[in-house]
């Protein structure tokens, strides 16, 4: 820094001789665009390949050990259209502990295992492991061209992953951003929670997965012990997200799988007032709540200012909310990071939804006026 | 004068007890203004000028960013092996990402950027390089990623100094992308 300044100093008075520092001080924070990430703490260095993980008992046939849980959540996290498969692994004789059930408690030992695919092709494979000390091991593998075996990724990530529409390229996210979702809520753990695995399951979801055997749900864990504490109520009536319509749920759903890691009333976000995230324990859906006819808080860079709620009942377009889910501009898009293309059938989804609650808006008021 | 006595004593232990909680919040804004100064944040954050002794940072506006009456429609127009350029005042940045503008990091309740930040989301968007610390990328050359080695408690610092910094009205504005 100090040399900026003094760089700095020289071009201002135009006594610039060397001009060296400055372009280097340029090229240095050009290639912070990366950006590196802050150290992994002492819960762990990760395994140095994904088969070190224990994620296969044959490496060379890429056999799953088959006392790994596969899973598949109701409203999964859309990732540039990349196709996942989940699985999890419980220490023997542990359970999960879903006595809040917004927020489970996974009993050290806990992995999970998230791999991403591209037109038949591995790309990456993420892992998380709860670490005696109570914290979360991080990583992400990525797989060789052969599709042999995957390799830790740098803590900074990988960019140009896979190529992409658009000239653009999937990326391998640094822990850093991995965490900037992860510890965004109640539980770091997404995708695996009450109403993910609720068997009152959305036929509606947006990039609905089918199950993959043995249709791990509530009831499933439950009965095999997996999980202890979960209020009965919850098993006796699953939860399902409450909407006046198919299209409502589903965009509800969508939005508590994709946004409500970050946005929710318990995160550090929570002063935004946006709540994506639905609750299993409180009527009432905060999403629809936080955003119908809700003002925009503060533009984004980039946005439109006719954008002044941030839904607008039958007006999708000067919506803020689909404003942010309809741009790639860094500054303006919706999620912030871990995808680079837009989600055109969510667009899809939530222009229908926003397009729907202004008539039945309308609807109603003509009701009332009769 | 018996009954008074216990109160008397418990008064004179309370009335020290305050001053070092005091003391605690002052030393702490001190040490915050002793990072910013150390760490550079008026290079960018206080608009430059040419002043009697040369280039030095505008210390009535002091770390109140880019001036908003300083229009820039456009990132540099360079040629190889130029990649990036600043502008007079060093609050503005050009280079790959578009041309950066640096924040109102002052007091300001309506153009302060902190104005909504809580301390964690401060401490989390340096830890992060993300706007709240979970939102838009913060652009260079901020470099966050040296401050990220900081510590919880000088972070914290930093931004008790930073919530008690005069403010200034000046609403800068809004990044703008790359040519196409």
């Amino acid at each position: 820094m100090a040399k900026g300044i003094a760089a700095k100093r020289l071009l201002m008075t135009g006594q610039v001789r060397c001009p060296v520092a400055i372009g280097a001080a340029l090229i240095a924070v050009g290639m912070l665009r990366s950006g590196p990430a802050v150290p992994q703490n002492a819960a762990g260095t990760p395994p140095a390949t994904l088969q070190e993980t224990g994620l296969y008992t044959d490496q060379d046939r890429l056999q799953v050990d088959p006392a790994h849980l596969a899973f598949a959540p109701q409203y999964p996290l859309w990732s540039d259209g990349a196709a996942k498969r989940r699985w999890i692994s419980l220490p023997p004789g542990t359970a999960i502990d879903g006595s809040n059930p917004e927020a489970w408690v996974f009993p050290v030992g806990t992995r999970f295992w998230k791999e991403f695919s591209f037109n038949g092709q591995r790309v990456e494979t993420r892992y998380l492991e709860r670490k005696p000390d109570g914290q979360w091991l991080y990583a992400a593998y990525a797989w060789s061209a052969d599709g042999r075996d995957a390799q830790l990724v740098s803590a900074r990530g990988k960019r140009g992953a896979y190529p992409l529409a658009g000239g653009r390229s999937h990326t391998i996210p640094g822990v850093t951003d991995c965490k900037a979702c992860h510890q965004g809520g109640p539980s770091e753990v997404l995708g695996f929670g009450t109403l993910q695995l609720s068997p009152e399951r959305d036929p509606d979801a947006p990039h609905a997965e089918l199950q993959p055997e043995p249709h791990v749900d509530l009831g499933y864990l439950v009965d095999n012990g997996l999980l202890v504490g979960l209020p009965k109520a919850l098993l006796d009536a699953p939860p399902r997200i409450a909407a006046a319509t198919a299209t409502e749920r589903a965009a509800l759903g969508y939005m508590h799988g994709n946004c409500g890691h970050c946005h929710n009333e318990r995160g550090s976000l929570q002063n935004i007032g946006l709540f994506l995230r639905h609750s299993v324990t409180n009527a009432g859906e905060p999403a629809a709540m936080s955003t119908i006819k809700q003002a925009v808080k503060k533009q984004a860079p980039g946005q439109s200012p006719d954008a002044v709620l941030r839904v607008e009942p039958g007006y999708p377009d000067r919506s803020g909310v689909m404003q942010r889910i309809s741009s790639r501009y860094p500054a303006l898009q919706m999620p912030p990071l871990g995808t680079e293309l837009i989600d055109d059938e969510a667009v899809r989804l939530l222009n229908r939804w926003i397009a729907e609650k202004g008539a039945s808006i309308r609807q109603a008021s003509a009701n009332q006026g009769r | 004068m018996h009954r008074a006595l216990p109160l008397m004593v418990v008064t004179a232990f309370m009335v020290p007890s305050a001053v070092p909680a005091q003391d605690g919040a002052g030393a702490q804004v001190k040490r915050g203004e002793y990072l910013v100064s150390i760490a550079g944040c008026h290079d960018c954050h206080t608009p430059w000028t040419t002043g009697s002794a040369g280039p030095e940072p505008d210390m009535k506006r002091a770390l109140s960013g880019h001036p908003q009456d300083l229009t820039i429609s456009a990132p540099a127009t360079l040629s190889p092996p130029w990649s990036g350029a600043m502008n007079p005042t060093s609050t503005a940045w050009s280079g790959p990402w578009g041309v950066s503008f640096s924040a109102n990091l002052t007091s300001d309740p309506e153009t302060g950027v902190l104005r909504d930040f809580s301390e964690q989301q401060f401490i989390q968007t340096i830890r992060t390089g993300r706007h709240q610390g979970q939102g838009r990328p913060i652009l260079p050359p901020m470099p966050w990623p040296a401050y990220a080695n900081m510590t919880d408690d000088d972070l914290k610092a930093v931004f008790a100094y930073l919530r008690q910094v005069p403010p200034v009205k000046n609403k800068v504005p809004d990044p703008l992308p790359p040519k196409q």
